[in-house]
């Protein structure tokens, strides 16, 4: 059991409607609390589809069908979720399609889980190395501008690009009993 | 290798593909996508050379951007297998204008013939069926096959699955293009989109 801070914050909202003026459609996501106000909202709209996934390297393939088909997306998954991505990756290079993905982070600010460390310290360099270009939102306010120049050089320039959303942002998971 | 009365993969793709009208096919890693390439190269063909496990959900990408057309994805038991769970987001999707073929030698032929676990215990169509695609079916026979591959046509009608035993035999490799960025933009020109 954890308890869930209701306060909804406006930045989920800023990046749906990000999404919406980029006529992002299909939506692929492995769900993580740090995401699911704005899979709320993608599933609630009619013009997106919300994708939910097995595992996170299928939103990678989706997003390559998608664009074939004439299609934008964006992948919606926590740090963890990148390490599961790793050779699917090679899509975004081969293909040079339009791929965004927004990672909320764990691992890394007041963490209470130890095995949400590993692979949040290598989040941005994994991304790096499978040359993705990363940027990141660690403010509420800095989050519109931040996942606006994400979307505009993934989708007008087919340059790969991962947004992470700090642990910081988003605030440590609290365990308790 | 090659056993009695089991299909020959190349006959039932060039089957599959025949009066494919507007159909796009994908074909997975490996030899499935020689057989496309061997029944007639088309600017609708989605080729894979890597990104093994991803065809279906490359597959379900394209149903869900076109409804109104039919996509094919032709894959081996292998690829399958490694994208297993991709049957399940696409039984939770339920796109009527996907087809999933899985070419079923029970082999990794392109590394040397390993046996596949299909060979001994795992039933892809059992699978497909349990992650609610419910038309999911064995073929053994040419004419289901054909019975198959009119039903491709039929974009209202899937999500469908069917697992071909075919025959083990290693054929000749015929080489598509395997320029990622040209196959993709050929494929979105056909469907009448222009690159950025």
């Amino acid at each position: 059991m954890h308890a869930r801070v209701e306060t909804a914050a406006s930045w989920p909202e800023e990046i749906f409607a990000i999404l919406q003026r980029f006529e992002v459609c299909q939506v692929p996501y492995v769900p993580d609390a740090g995401h699911s106000q704005l899979i709320e909202s993608v599933l609630s709209s009619s013009t997106m589809r919300g994708i939910a996934l097995t595992t996170e390297e299928e939103g990678v393939a989706l997003l390559a069908g998608a664009w074939a088909g004439g299609q934008r997306g964006v992948l919606l998954m926590q740090s963890s979720g990148v390490g599961n991505c790793i050779n699917m990756l090679s899509l975004t290079q081969i293909f040079r399609f339009p791929f965004l993905t927004l990672v909320t982070m764990r691992g890394e600010w007041g963490e209470f889980n130890p095995w949400q460390v590993p692979m949040g310290s290598s989040t941005q360099a994994v991304f790096e190395l499978a040359g993705v270009k990363v940027l990141r939102a660690s403010r509420p306010d800095e989050v519109r501008e931040v996942v606006e120049a994400g979307a505009s050089q993934a989708y007008n320039a087919c340059t790969p690009t991962a947004v992470l959303l700090s642990q910081r942002l988003i605030g440590a998971k609290v365990f308790t009993k | 290798m090659s056993k009695a009365n089991l299909l020959d993969r190349r006959a039932v793709v060039s089957r599959l593909l025949k009066d494919r009208k507007g159909a796009i096919a994908v074909g997975g890693l490996g030899a499935s996508t020689y057989d496309i390439a061997a029944a007639g190269d088309h600017d609708r063909n989605f080729y894979l050379w890597g990104g093994m496990g991803g065809a279906v959900m490359i597959g379900l990408g394209l149903a869900l951007a076109q409804p109104t057309l039919p996509v094919v994805v032709i894959t081996g038991d292998g690829e399958m297998l490694m994208g297993m769970g991709s049957l399940a987001t696409v039984g939770l999707q339920k796109p009527a204008n996907l087809s999933i073929i899985v070419l079923d030698n029970e082999a990794y032929g392109e590394t040397g013939g390993q046996v596949s676990h299909t060979a001994a215990s795992a039933d892809l169509v059992g699978v497909a069926k349990a992650c609610g695609v419910l038309d999911s079916r064995a073929i053994s026979t040419m004419s289901e096959v054909e019975a198959f591959a009119a039903s491709l046509h039929d974009v209202r009608g899937g999500p469908r699955f069917a697992n071909v035993k075919i025959d083990g035999a290693n054929l000749e490799r015929v080489l598509s293009s395997r320029d990622g960025a040209y196959i993709v933009n050929r494929i979105r020109g056909s469907l009448g989109h222009t690159p950025i």
